[in-house]
């Protein structure tokens, strides 16, 4: 879009956030009581919903079961009023089968599925409003989830999006500015070892500025981690209280 | 007909008066329990650098010289020695086993069951080898958390309300109407089909809509759990107790009391 300043020369983007900052993040777990673990997150306007079940035995073919660990199965959909235009088909869609797989890499990392031999653990995302960072909100929301349920893991999945413009790097990119072209990737990090679970990058970028935006989204995980940690906290506290003994 | 609805309201956060004052270790997966290596590693952590790193979220126990982190909510790990009430889904077709087995229990059947041994998959064998296991007859089935089954010497409560009660470990808790005489012959494969009278069936439905209530306020259920939110539930109509502001009401009269008789 012409015209239209991402990144202003006082340093403030389109929606007055500074390069590195985040956009406000809300969440809560256990949203729905008929799931072995649910949660819901808001990453500014993006809001997603993250429901998780299993583990348990293998639907459909046994053929399917791994001898010495669990399946992980995810699947991504975004609802038809997420996005500014309606959208036709909400799942099944090459976006959204894409997503997905990604998911389920990310979390195939992270969760024990060694300790869970024979059986399916099936996570379903659900996005309710898209407003960049999709890929993200997903994550983080499945990691509560995943929490939720009691499924071992072996740290939290934390997610952010960066972009860069203008020499400076941004993270937690917004609607607006993942559709101006700019090159943008998708971090989802173990925060506690550093490691990447995935790292995502469909558009062109001078090695030269990869370690600093990779840098600035791994600070941005971080920063959603810290935010993560609180919640699960509070919820586990709360929890433990009322269980009393 | 009449129809109750409600506007949401904002939740009220536990005070933190109604918990002991022992302070709990409470970790979050990736958090370092110890560094100590002299400690076996149980359920919910494992081993990365030298370091014990739990791997749920929950509370930290410690039994001697083993470790484990007990997550808030987990599906079912069966153990040995366990009672477990479930349904018949699927059954192994063999030839002896038609002869012996389809004239007791058949597909579809509730049945109360012990775990006799755990496979290294995390699958149970179960066996009813004792008269008070066997097919269930009349009564209401409530599902609730398995985390939330305390485990006690004995799961079978005649509860003195006028109804008993099995807690499966497994978070499947049956409530029948108690039977008039024990038939110690028979086992538990002939259903007793008479009908249930009406103030029995209001008990059950009591207790049915009270374990709901206490599960709904993450209370542990054991029987004395149960029958002190009976007393508590009372006062009031066996369909109110579901109504959020009565459920609160009555278990936090049911917590006082198990306080109290503690104390």
């Amino acid at each position: 879009m012409a015209g239209l300043e991402l990144l202003s020369d006082q340093g403030y983007r389109v929606d007055g956030r500074r390069a590195g900052e985040l956009r406000k993040i809300q969440a809560r777990m256990g949203v729905f009581a008929q799931a072995d673990g649910s949660a819901y997150i808001e990453q500014g306007n993006t809001k997603a919903l993250a429901v998780v079940y299993g583990p348990h035995e293998i639907r459909g073919s046994r053929s399917r079961a791994l001898p010495d660990r669990a399946l992980v199965n995810c699947q991504y959909s975004s609802a038809t009023f997420s996005t500014a235009e309606r959208k036709r088909r909400p799942h099944g869609d090459r976006k959204s089968c894409e997503l997905g797989l990604q998911l389920r890499q990310t979390f195939e990392a992270a969760i024990l599925t060694q300790l869970h031999p024979r059986s399916q653990i099936d996570i379903y995302v659900q996005v309710l409003q898209a407003d960049g960072g999709t890929y993200a909100a997903c994550v983080n929301a499945a990691t509560l989830a995943v929490l939720d349920a009691g499924i071992p893991m072996r740290d939290f999945v934390c997610a952010c999006s960066a972009g860069f413009v203008d020499g400076t790097a941004l993270t937690d990119l917004s609607h607006v500015e993942e559709a101006s072209g700019s090159p943008q990737l998708a971090l989802a990090l173990l925060p506690a070892s550093g490691q990447i679970a995935l790292l995502e990058m469909d558009a062109r970028l001078h090695e030269d500025h990869l370690e600093q935006v990779l840098e600035a989204a791994a600070q941005a995980a971080r920063g959603v981690h810290t935010l993560l940690d609180r919640v699960v906290r509070q919820h586990v506290r709360e929890a433990s209280i009322l269980l009393g003994d | 007909m009449a129809m109750e609805m409600r506007l949401p309201v904002a939740r009220k956060l536990p005070s933190e008066s109604l918990g002991r004052d022992t302070k709990k270790h409470l970790v979050v997966p990736g958090d370092t329990i110890t560094t100590d290596t002299g400690f076996m590693r149980g359920h919910g952590t494992y081993m990365g650098e030298e370091k014990l790193i739990a791997s749920v979220a929950g509370c930290v126990e410690r039994v001697n010289k083993l470790i484990c982190v007990k997550a808030l909510k987990t599906r079912y790990n069966g153990e040995v020695g366990d009672i477990v009430v479930g349904r018949i889904t699927e059954r192994r077709r063999s030839a002896e086993d038609e002869l012996a087995m389809r004239g007791f229990l058949q597909e579809g059947d509730l049945i109360s069951a012990e775990v006799q041994a755990v496979f290294s998959d995390g699958a149970v064998s179960l066996h009813t080898r004792s008269l008070k296991y066997g097919k269930l007859g009349q009564g209401v089935l409530v599902q609730v958390s398995p985390s939330l089954v305390k485990r006690q010497k004995t799961h079978f409560h005649d509860l003195p309300c006028g109804a008993s009660v099995i807690l499966g470990n497994n978070g499947f808790i049956w409530i029948y109407p108690t039977p008039e005489y024990k038939e110690e012959d028979a086992g538990g494969f002939i259903a007793d089909l008479e009908p249930v009278s009406l103030a029995d069936r209001e008990v059950i439905s009591r207790l049915r809509n009270c374990v709901v209530a206490l599960a709904t306020q993450r209370m542990m259920l054991y029987d004395t759990s149960i029958l002190y939110c009976y007393e508590a539930s009372l006062p009031h109509q066996i369909k109110d107790i579901l109504k959020p502001e009565i459920t609160e009401e009555i278990v936090l009269e049911t917590r006082q009391r198990l306080l109290e008789q503690e104390g």
